[in-house]
């Protein structure tokens, strides 16, 4: 799929009518992803009942990738058990990362569009500013994680 | 001393676009089957040949190191060195060739003047000032400083224009302000500062006068002497020049009683194991092997530059930059950081109130057109203007009203898909 495509008929619907976009009143867990060098930002909120997220909401504003993409993340997690959204998370980075193998339709559905911003390098971040919100939200409830630092490291040596 | 002298050289006085043009391979390229239209100068400028075959010559004919060997090709290298030193101080209107140090780049200037006259001159109590609209590279080192040295930063607004605001910078200038440092050229919305009036300003409360003039020395003639300045910084790869090389030119005075910012091979005079006597200035400050090939390369680009002549740059930079606003500011939805001005350099950094930087800059590369989005290591001065981010067009002595054109169509393509 060519880029205009891509955007015509997946990236822009969602850019501009995101789904989920109701801030949740006592979410069980929040956190923010940013992505300092253009803005990107994603706040996403979970109500998980019983290993299960029942509702998710995103707040955000940024480029049309990465809101789209964190719309289509609230689509693949509303609904699912916890165990199952961290296969589909480890599964949507591994795609857009462009691991080399070929990404799992099974796990990862829909979400399949998105295969061509494994070429569009300088747009990963974008992609995954969502998903990086939805799982320091899942794991480190609270947290604010900014793209533009290696979160490889650890923080004592940030400084 | 090259088969590619440039357009502009001779007796001729037309400013002959398509005559440079040849003389840059990458022009020759195309991007998404289109020819390459390269808007982000701001950030690197493409290489004429010129350039390119010295690099060439230099790993064929004499790749030895420098300043240490008796042997021949040692002595070409380090005459061919010492003379793109003598070059660039030529092509700035330094003084003394001694005045100019070669770096890596306008960030490694920098923190050679925070690191060495900063460390040794900055203490608590005292000022730094700055303005809001520097590149990070002349805003961070000193925030640092301050912080390090519990010194107090201060920083000049911006108006909504764009320009300085002279009154929060006279109010912010005062007897505890040590250093003053001021981008020539903002590389966001192309503002000119006034360099000698601030500098002139500085000197009278005995504070030292840093230029940032990384975005100035590539589009203008540069006379560091007639700016007043007591040190300025550039980066030889926004002016045709090789990558890893940046120019630090400082009084020689200052320079000769500032420490060295880092020590090791080169620039020493003799070692013992109980104390070091350091060589002069500028080579107490190159402290180990040089980029050599890449600086004698420097000299290429300045010969090259020359040949046409930085004020017909100038002038012919003028009509496109003129050019490109008034066509940019047909399009509906867009805005340019700061205001325009007469003599504005070719740099607009716009907002589409459809379309999200990232996003026109990769709709734009599909059209091969190379610009750049985000905040262009200019947070602050983003933030005070209100934008998240800008896209950024910026051009040089190689384009032409013809590619401003192909922006312009490249921009409606995004208007189709967004708006």
């Amino acid at each position: 799929m060519d880029l205009k495509t891509l955007y015509r008929e997946v990236i822009l619907d969602h850019y501009k009518t995101p789904r989920n976009t109701t801030p949740l009143s006592a979410p069980s867990c929040e956190a923010d992803c940013r992505n300092p060098s253009c803005g990107d930002k994603v706040r996403v909120q979970l109500r998980l009942d019983d290993g299960l997220v029942s509702e998710v909401a995103i707040i955000g504003n940024g480029c049309a990738i990465s809101q789209a993409s964190a719309s289509m993340m609230t689509e693949a997690v509303k609904g699912r058990r916890v165990v199952e959204i961290e296969a589909v998370m480890e599964e949507f980075r591994r795609m857009v990362m462009g691991a080399g193998s070929e990404a799992d339709r099974e796990v990862l559905g829909d979400l399949m569009i998105l295969e061509g911003i494994a070429r569009l390098h300088a747009r990963v971040k974008c992609a995954m500013c969502g998903w990086s919100a939805l799982d320091a939200a899942l794991n480190e409830n609270g947290s604010d994680v900014n793209l533009d630092e290696d979160t490889e490291l650890p923080a004592s040596s940030q400084h | 001393m090259n088969s590619h002298s440039p357009a502009g050289s001779g007796v001729s006085t037309k400013y002959d676009v398509a005559r440079i043009r040849e003389d840059f391979p990458a022009l020759r390229r195309t991007v998404k089957g289109q020819s390459l239209v390269y808007f982000d100068n701001t950030a690197a400028t493409l290489k004429p040949q010129t350039v390119i075959d010295t690099i060439t010559r230099v790993y064929s004919d004499f790749p030895a190191n420098v300043h240490r060997g008796i042997h021949q090709l040692s002595e070409e290298a380090t005459e061919a060195y010492e003379a793109a030193r003598l070059k660039a101080a030529n092509f700035i209107n330094a003084g003394d060739p001694d005045e100019i140090v070669v770096t890596l780049n306008t960030t490694d200037s920098l923190n050679h003047v925070c690191g060495s006259w900063g460390e040794a001159n900055i203490g608590p109590g005292d000022e730094i000032l700055t303005t809001e609209m520097e590149h990070h590279a002349n805003f961070v080192p000193w925030q640092q400083l301050c912080l390090r040295k519990g010194a107090k930063f201060q920083v000049a607004r911006v108006l909504p224009s764009g320009q300085l605001d002279r009154e929060d910078f006279d109010r912010k200038l005062s007897e505890r302000t040590k250093l003053v440092a001021v981008a020539h050229v903002s590389n966001v919305s192309g503002v000119v500062n006034p360099i000698s009036e601030l500098a002139a300003q500085a000197h009278r409360v005995g504070a030292v006068f840093v230029a940032d003039c990384a975005q100035s020395v590539p589009h203008m003639p540069v006379d560091v002497q007639a700016l007043g300045a007591d040190f300025v910084s550039c980066s030889a790869y926004k002016f045709l020049a090789p990558f890893g090389v940046g120019l630090l030119w400082g009084r020689k005075a200052i320079l000769d009683a500032m420490p060295p910012y880092r020590t090791g091979g080169n620039m020493i005079h003799s070692v013992s194991t109980e104390k070091t006597r350091f060589n002069v200035a500028p080579h107490k400050f190159e402290a180990g092997t040089p980029s050599i090939a890449d600086v004698i390369g420097m000299g290429a680009a300045i010969d090259y530059l020359q040949a046409i002549g930085m004020q017909a740059i100038s002038d012919y930079e003028h009509e496109l930059s003129r050019y490109m606003h008034e066509e940019l500011l047909k399009l509906p939805g867009l805005s340019i950081a700061g205001d325009w001005f007469p003599g504005k350099p070719a740099i607009a950094s716009f907002h589409l109130d459809y379309a999200h930087p990232h996003d026109i800059a990769q709709f734009l590369n599909e059209e091969g057109v190379a610009v750049r989005s985000g905040l262009h290591c200019a947070e602050p001065l983003h933030c005070s203007l209100g934008l998240s981010s800008t896209t950024r067009a910026s051009l040089y002595l190689y384009n032409t009203h013809d590619e401003i054109d192909r922006l312009v169509a490249a921009i409606r393509t995004v208007e189709e898909i967004f708006a």
